[in-house]
């Protein structure tokens, strides 16, 4: 204990102390030991850092400590113009950067009054569905990783290796993408590109299957889940759980249905719930709005409309590259979007999508000029982890593994 | 009843002392009231049967660097029942910059409001545990505040010990 003081800052210490715990042993033993997990640890996901209050190996107490990573992205954003924060919407949430794309120009579209093209925003649900798929596929490998299923990450990692691919198409990169732009996207999905979409989706659900097979019937993984980390649909809202985590308690919160941006509301799909709240319910979740996600990419292939992918506003929208090195007035208004930006009217917008890790939502505050002059991230991961001493406080400390891995934080996005 | 008209009026009725200040941008419903209510305030938008403000999204706060009140506690809540949501702001001088904590009313906002005292510096009363989210303990500024330079106080963030 002694030692430990020395290396943990007092005010933690005290707050892990007096975290209220209403789990009680009775044959206690004498000892509590204080356990530093992370920020350096495999399971965590990143950086995240947890103080473990221990009774045996049962925890009574747990501190998460935040900021490992944080970058500073809000204070960064209000120095830039709306176009130059694009790319760094790719670092939050860095399993999914095409959904963070989405949600950003989303957010300034509102703020700025425009409107994309309806093939934009066909274009833009079949990367953001696309995108959910990739992040849940990494999710349940990682989960099962980290109970001890090593095979699975390697198939849903080679899954996902294939959504990579049609980003690779559709702009270039891989990871980092930056496909979107404000009123519409950086270029038109080429018809490899949804051709390699559609064949994805055709072969991807037998693969799924497997996946599912492979853990389902497996007894150890399902036994070391089930049951663990489990939480009431209440405390899930009040707690601030969102997205399939809180979908998991039985609460049927989706913004694509309860708030329908884009063309969702053209699409019919389901909205999976489970009431259980524990580890395995959020797992078979996960599964669930992978198909239903493939079902969506389906019908925005089938349905996708001919035209164009940006928005007409030449005072807004930044003009393709081979206009702007043949036509003047292009290259005015190229000049004048880059160096001053936008200007969005004055005014304030919250803009939130049903991002793969729940509610992704920008509060933006425009005072007229090129650059926000508020720019508020509402992350889903960092409202998660806000539950997570809830549910680790009266389980076993390897159970802590496996509850970090079924709520799925991303660190890049909790740490902005 | 529309919401964006029964929340305002429903809140007058309840609370006849104090000034609300609506407005509806985008399509978006803002309401604005003095920062002594805001406990009760949330509380009863909570509790209300007919509006269930169940699910409090997001706490920040804007500095507005050269106004009178420099800066505007945001909150943004969603009614599950109604698919509807709400920002409420108050507004806090530099002078007094602190705020009663909303923890009460929702537990969600705890790190919400830890991490606006991070970055703001404004201080939630009867937070059970207002420490700083992201900055370690030591440091002395906060970083979103408009008078904060991008590039960093230099010195300000002292190495780890070898």
């Amino acid at each position: 204990m002694n030692q430990l003081d020395d290396e943990i800052h007092p005010k933690i210490l005290e707050a892990l102390l007096q975290s209220r715990n209403d789990y009680t042993i009775e044959d206690a033993l004498e000892n509590e030991m204080i356990l530093n997990m992370g920020p350096q640890h495999p399971a965590t996901h990143g950086v995240l850092r947890l103080l473990l209050r221990l009774d045996g190996e049962r925890i009574i107490g747990c501190v998460p400590e935040l900021g490992y990573l944080h970058r500073g992205y809000e204070k960064m954003a209000e120095n830039m113009s709306y176009y130059e924060y694009i790319p760094h919407t790719d670092r939050l949430d860095y399993i999914s950067p095409m959904a963070n794309n989405v949600a950003w120009v989303l957010a300034v579209e509102k703020l700025a009054g425009i409107e994309a093209p309806k093939r934009a925003q066909y274009i833009r649900m079949m990367i953001a569905e696309l995108a959910r798929i990739a992040s849940h596929l990494v999710a349940i490998g990682a989960f099962a990783m980290d109970v001890g299923a090593l095979t699975v990450f390697l198939w849903t990692l080679r899954e996902r290796e294939k959504i990579l691919d049609i980003w690779d198409i559709l702009c270039g990169a891989r990871f980092t993408n930056s496909y979107t732009r404000i009123g519409g996207v950086a270029n038109d999905a080429q018809p490899e590109a949804l051709a390699k979409a559609k064949w994805f989706i055709d072969q991807f659900e037998p693969y799924l299957a497997e996946v599912e097979q492979l853990l389902n019937t497996n007894r150890i993984f399902i036994e070391r889940v089930d049951g663990v980390g489990a939480i009431s649909k209440e405390d899930a809202i009040d707690l601030g759980f969102c997205g399939p985590n809180l979908r998991a308690c039985g609460v049927e919160f989706d913004l694509r249905r309860n708030a329908p941006y884009l063309c969702y509301s053209e699409l019919d799909f389901k909205i999976p719930t489970y009431t259980e709240g524990d580890c395995l319910a959020r797992y078979f979740l996960r599964l669930d709005e992978c198909r239903e996600s493939a079902k969506i990419v389906m019908q925005v292939l089938d349905k996708i409309p001919q035209g164009p992918v940006n928005a007409d506003i030449p005072k807004k929208v930044l003009p393709q590259k081979d206009e702007v090195y043949t036509k003047m007035e292009e290259l005015i208004h190229d000049f004048m979007i880059v160096n001053f930006g936008i200007n969005p009217p004055v005014g304030e917008i919250y803009h939130a999508i049903e991002g793969s890790k729940g509610e992704l939502g920008f509060y933006l505050v425009s005072k007229g000029d090129g650059k926000p002059w508020k720019c508020k991230i509402r992350s889903p991961s960092f409202n998660n982890i806000q539950a997570l001493p809830k549910l680790v406080i009266g389980q076993m400390i390897s159970d802590v593994v496996a509850i970090i891995g079924s709520i799925d934080p991303i660190m890049g996005e909790a740490d902005k | 009843m529309d919401l964006k008209e029964l929340i305002p009026q429903k809140l007058k009725a309840n609370f006849p002392l104090v000034d609300f200040e609506v407005s509806d941008y985008k399509g978006e419903l803002t309401i604005k009231f003095d920062k002594k209510n805001i406990v009760e305030i949330c509380k009863f938008l909570k509790q209300d049967t007919d509006l269930q403000f169940l699910i409090c999204s997001d706490i920040t706060a804007v500095d507005w660097a050269t106004r009178k009140n420099r800066f505007t506690v945001v909150y943004n809540i969603f009614s599950l029942k109604h698919n509807f949501r709400l920002r409420l702001k108050a507004d806090v001088d530099e002078s007094d910059c602190s705020i009663d904590s909303v923890t009460s009313v929702w537990r969600a906002a705890n790190f919400q409001e830890r991490e606006t005292y991070d970055m703001y510096g404004i201080k939630f009363n009867n937070h059970p545990d207002l420490r700083r989210m992201y900055m370690p303990e030591e440091f002395e500024y906060y970083p979103l505040r408009k008078d904060f330079p991008l590039m960093g106080i230099p010195g300000s963030l002292p190495l780890p010990k070898k």
